[in-house]
């Protein structure tokens, strides 16, 4: 890799998040959310990073149709997983957050479950992560280089066109708890990551940081085991 | 019958899982049965755009009258609780338009990959979940006479529907280069 220095941006936006985030006394304690608005730098920067890779691994695919270079099948390939352990990240990390603020302490666990898991924004999340599962067996389970790499790619772009109304159209239609989307009492509220007024100001010092240094890190990931394909193929080869 | 006289909620849900089914096979046949020697004469006496296009309408039409087929066969078995029959009808075949359009081009795919039938249900699955779900919201208006039918949920029906035609014709020629 030539240039390095965002290698760097990415280790000190990191360490800021993480420093910042967690000890940074300038959060609103809202009723009901309190100190865990600070979930905030880690939650939503996950869904954005698996987004913006996601978006990526469509871009290589249109790439690789203009150009049957095969450089940008592998490329489109390992952004689309790197962007599905971000997105099991997210889950992992709303699944946190949600355990302080959604399930009623005064039920069973299991109960409070039944009731989370019919959210419409968990639903659609995993239909993502499943539309990207998909691609994944379909790509791998085809052994002729040029055939898996075509179809692939042809499949990528076709379910990227399906991600938008998975993740960001349906949700948004049903009734949820989450914020973005009609919430308790018919109110309409935006999402408060995507609405820039809606969260406080000096919390927006370290959520755009965040949200750059995680989508870094993955791309740094990404890299790495495009290099280690590359390097793998090349042992094949001799 | 196993269901002597379900809910409303009930009906509707089985009526669309039974559309599903019905248009994987139907529509799966339509990619997954042509032997590569047609395939061959196809390809040389139609482009792929023009190509495309005749199966996605051939498969529109038959999916057209399998749903057809289906509510009939619903209405004379079980109870109807259909109190608003013309635009149940519009619903249901607007609905399994779509879902022939998108088990079409997946048909395709799963063709040239050279899978069965399993590796279709494994990528239209979570595709065709988003489209399920609001066609069950938008049917759900149908069994009470006092709701309108919701019309922005029928324009993303259509809006999905021109969507996947659009894309079936720009990344169709890729799928048959061979």
């Amino acid at each position: 890799m030539k240039k390095w220095w965002w290698k760097i941006l990415c280790i000190v936006l990191l360490v800021y998040t993480l420093i910042a985030g967690l000890l940074w006394n300038n959060v609103p304690r809202l009723p009901q959310l309190n100190e865990t608005i600070r979930n905030l730098y880690f939650h939503v920067c996950m869904w954005f990073a698996m987004m913006i890779l996601f978006i990526i691994s469509a871009v290589q695919a249109v790439k690789y149709l203009r150009t049957n270079d095969l450089h940008h099948d592998t490329r489109s390939r390992e952004y689309a997983t790197i962007g599905i352990i971000f997105g099991i990240l997210g889950y992992a990390t709303g699944a946190i957050w949600m355990s302080y603020t959604w399930v009623d302490p005064n039920r069973p666990a299991y109960e409070s479950f039944s009731q989370i898991a019919k959210e419409p924004k968990l639903i659609g999340a995993a239909i993502a992560l499943l539309i990207y599962f998909a691609y994944l067996v379909l790509r791998d389970s085809i052994s002729d280089i040029d055939k898996r790499a075509r179809i692939g790619a042809v499949y990528n772009i076709f379910a990227f066109a399906f991600l938008f109304p998975a993740i960001w159209i349906i949700p948004r239609l049903l009734p949820s708890l989450h914020p973005g989307g009609e919430g308790p009492g018919g109110v309409r509220t935006d999402n408060p990551a995507l609405d820039f007024k809606a969260l406080a100001p000096q919390m927006r010092l370290v959520f755009y940081p965040a949200i750059i240094g995680w989508t870094l890190l993955g791309v740094w990931i990404t890299t790495l085991k495009i290099r280690l394909k590359a390097l793998k193929e090349k042992t094949y080869l001799q | 019958m196993a269901i002597e006289n379900p809910g409303t909620s009930t009906w509707n849900g089985l009526f669309w899982i039974i559309q599903l089914f019905i248009s994987i096979n139907a529509v799966a046949k339509s990619f997954l049965q042509e032997n590569r020697s047609r395939m061959l004469y196809y390809h040389t006496i139609a482009s792929p755009q023009n190509f495309v296009l005749a199966k996605l309408l051939f498969n529109s039409l038959l999916m057209l009258a399998m749903s057809a087929l289906s509510m009939f066969l619903f209405s004379l078995f079980m109870d109807y609780p259909v109190k608003r029959t013309w635009p149940f009808i519009g619903i249901t075949f607007l609905g399994s338009w779509s879902l022939s359009l998108v088990f079409t081009f997946l048909a395709a795919i799963a063709a040239k990959a050279q899978q069965n039938a399993a590796i279709m249900a494994i990528l239209g699955f979570p595709i065709i979940v988003p489209q399920l779900l609001v066609l069950m919201k938008v049917s759900n208006a149908v069994f009470v006479t006092n709701i309108p039918v919701p019309a922005a949920n029928i324009l993303l029906l259509f809006g999905s529907d021109i969507l996947v035609i659009l894309l079936a014709i720009i990344l169709f020629p890729f799928l048959w280069k061979d």
